[in-house]
């Protein structure tokens, strides 16, 4: 299932911003030019991006760079200061219907006694007024959700209060959930975030897996780029001052990390694949970016 | 109460039900049972009995301060119950978790209503026996007026309820993800705090100011016990909620204790027994707002 990262666009330093070619797909998101400004600090400006459709995109940077605010600000649950978000050719918030999204986790309970097939069932019409009445719409939603369980694998504990179910099964769960209404985007913020490694790399093959077999355009934001690195098509890279985006291989490098923090970062490769970025700056006040609620 | 229990159970139901005032009893110990038991299962579900609690003692210097002002005490327990609905709603802090915030301030709604009440007996002098009543549950005293007021806000209750409860089951379970699907959660909360409160002074009428808790607790924290499937456990919530208050009102009715410890004393067993059989020894999802 491994792939190698496929070539496509150019690095692109957004702020001196190349346009696509004329015979570019038409973008699935585009962000041009983007700033946003959170309690008078400003946590990215110049940020410009195109995802195409069924591209998997990794959003990487350091901690409080504001990679979870990008999502959200293609979403349009954060105003733009600047610049134009995109999503389906639509300003921000108008089709969401078209995005599975999944926010930075958000465990269950322990003791909240709701099945995992409940929530996944929540994603498709949980937001609907009126009782579940019993009738082919009932039923056609409770196949649609038997097929989400098995295409991430949880049928064997998709019964269980989610509650009581691990990390790795609660995210595969909430991927189902997010992935319910046949979204065109699907957009994970850290999903591998407190997993254990095994589980990271499963998770990690099965986002992959869903990008492809399902032709679903995956936005995940990630702290560590090592576990998705063989699926990624691209990847963009935050810093205060713009974003970088490319193949991870021309983006992840020395040089364009370099010029895009403006201080000296080198990034190393292990003998198995694997990319340490050493310098990096972690950026400062990481809390607006982790407390939404203050936005 | 006044009936002479025999063991032959039909004959002792007929006996009891001769009187028009436990008729009116079981009709109102219906009605607020099921509506308890189906706000409750949110309210336990979004782990909102702390404010459940305050907006069932607030029924209490709303029942007080009526009697105080020669009004209906059902006018006062609604009044006062709704009135703290909102203001713990506006009064909560902003930000979607803003639970601590939250807890402050119903403490602070509990604590003044408690006071408040104290204040309208205080007022009305020679009301001692009545605070009993208003505190620990009467069922004696119920109008067939009474039960008409009942059973027509229960019916307003139970439909807001079900045009609502999908979405607010979403939005009590996944906050982040119903908002970004469109379900307004804030105006959720408003909404599900006046049913609580409406539910908390129908609840009160029974079990008294006090044990309010007895309805809209412990049937529905059994029936998450019981079962994970929503549908299922709203069922058993009620079910148990009913048969809690008709037994409680039959051995109430036969023996000379008040009706609220009874209610009280089933609710808890039920909860007890149905810990032991499942082997989960969690504490009651109580006041875990904090």
């Amino acid at each position: 299932m491994s792939t190698a990262p496929r070539q496509s666009a150019a690095p692109r330093v957004t702020g001196a911003r190349v346009p696509d070619g004329p015979t570019a797909p038409p973008a699935l998101v585009e962000i041009v030019d983007a700033t946003v400004v959170l309690g008078g600090r400003t946590v990215w400006s110049g940020v410009g991006a195109t995802i195409a459709p069924g591209e998997f995109v990794a959003i990487l940077g350091p901690n409080g760079v504001g990679k979870s605010t990008l999502l959200k600000a293609v979403l349009g649950l954060v105003p733009l200061a600047r610049g134009t978000v995109r999503l389906l050719g639509r300003p921000p918030g108008q089709a969401n219907h078209d995005v599975g999204y999944l926010p930075q986790r958000r465990s269950f309970d322990a003791s909240l006694r709701i099945r995992g097939l409940d929530v996944v069932r929540l994603g498709l019409d949980g937001d609907r007024w009126g009782l579940p009445l019993p009738g082919p719409r009932s039923r056609a939603a409770a196949a649609r959700v038997r097929e989400l369980v098995d295409l991430v694998g949880a049928g064997g504990y998709a019964h269980r209060p989610i509650g009581q179910l691990s990390g790795g099964e609660q995210q595969r769960l909430l991927i189902a959930q997010a992935l319910a209404r046949r979204p065109r985007l699907l957009m994970l913020d850290e999903p591998l975030d407190s997993l254990d490694l095994p589980n990271q790399a499963g998770v990690a093959a099965l986002i992959s897996q869903i990008c492809r077999t399902e032709g679903v355009a995956v936005m995940i934001v990630a702290h560590d780029v090592n576990p998705i690195l063989s699926y990624l098509d691209r990847v963009i890279y935050l810093g205060q001052g713009g974003a970088v985006s490319g193949t991870p291989g021309e983006v992840i490098t020395a040089a364009t990390l370099t010029r895009l923090y403006g201080t000296p970062i080198e990034v190393l490769s292990t003998s198995d694949g694997r990319l340490v970025v050493v310098g990096q700056p972690e950026a400062p006040a990481l809390h607006t970016d982790r407390h939404p609620e203050h936005a | 109460m006044t009936g002479t229990f025999t063991w032959n159970l039909l004959a002792d139901i007929r006996d009891m039900w001769a009187y028009d005032a436990m008729v009116n009893a079981f009709r109102a110990g219906t009605i607020v049972a099921v509506l308890a038991a189906l706000v409750g299962w949110f309210m336990v579900l979004r782990r909102q009995s702390f404010a459940g609690h305050t907006l069932a003692l607030v029924g209490f210097p709303g029942a007080a301060g009526a009697v105080w002002l020669g009004l209906s005490v059902t006018l006062g327990y609604f009044t006062f119950c709704l009135a703290a609905a909102l203001v713990i709603a506006v009064l909560r802090t902003g930000g979607r978790r803003g639970y601590s915030e939250e807890s402050a301030v119903i403490g602070t709604v509990q604590a003044f209503a408690l006071a408040t009440g104290m204040l309208f007996v205080s007022l009305y002098k020679g009301f001692l026996n009545g605070t009993t009543e208003l505190l620990f549950g009467a069922f004696t005293g119920i109008t067939a007026d009474q039960v008409t007021v009942l059973a027509g806000v229960a019916v307003v209750v139970l439909a807001v309820l079900a045009v609502i409860g999908r979405p607010l089951l979403f939005a009590s379970v996944d906050t982040d993800v119903a908002r970004a699907h469109g379900v307004p959660s804030r105006v959720l909360d408003t909404v599900f705090l006046l049913l609580l409160g409406a539910a908390a002074a129908e609840a009160s009428q029974i079990t008294g100011a006090l044990l309010v808790f007895a309805l809209l607790v412990l049937p529905p924290a059994t029936a998450q016990l019981v079962t994970a499937r929503p549908g299922r456990s709203l069922a058993v919530s009620v079910g148990l909620a009913v048969l809690v208050v008709w037994v409680a009102l039959f051995v109430g009715y036969y023996s000379p204790y008040p009706i609220g410890f009874w209610v009280t004393t089933t609710a808890f067993g039920a909860y007890a027994l149905t810990s032991v059989l499942t082997g989960r020894t969690r504490s009651i999802p109580r006041r875990a707002a904090a």
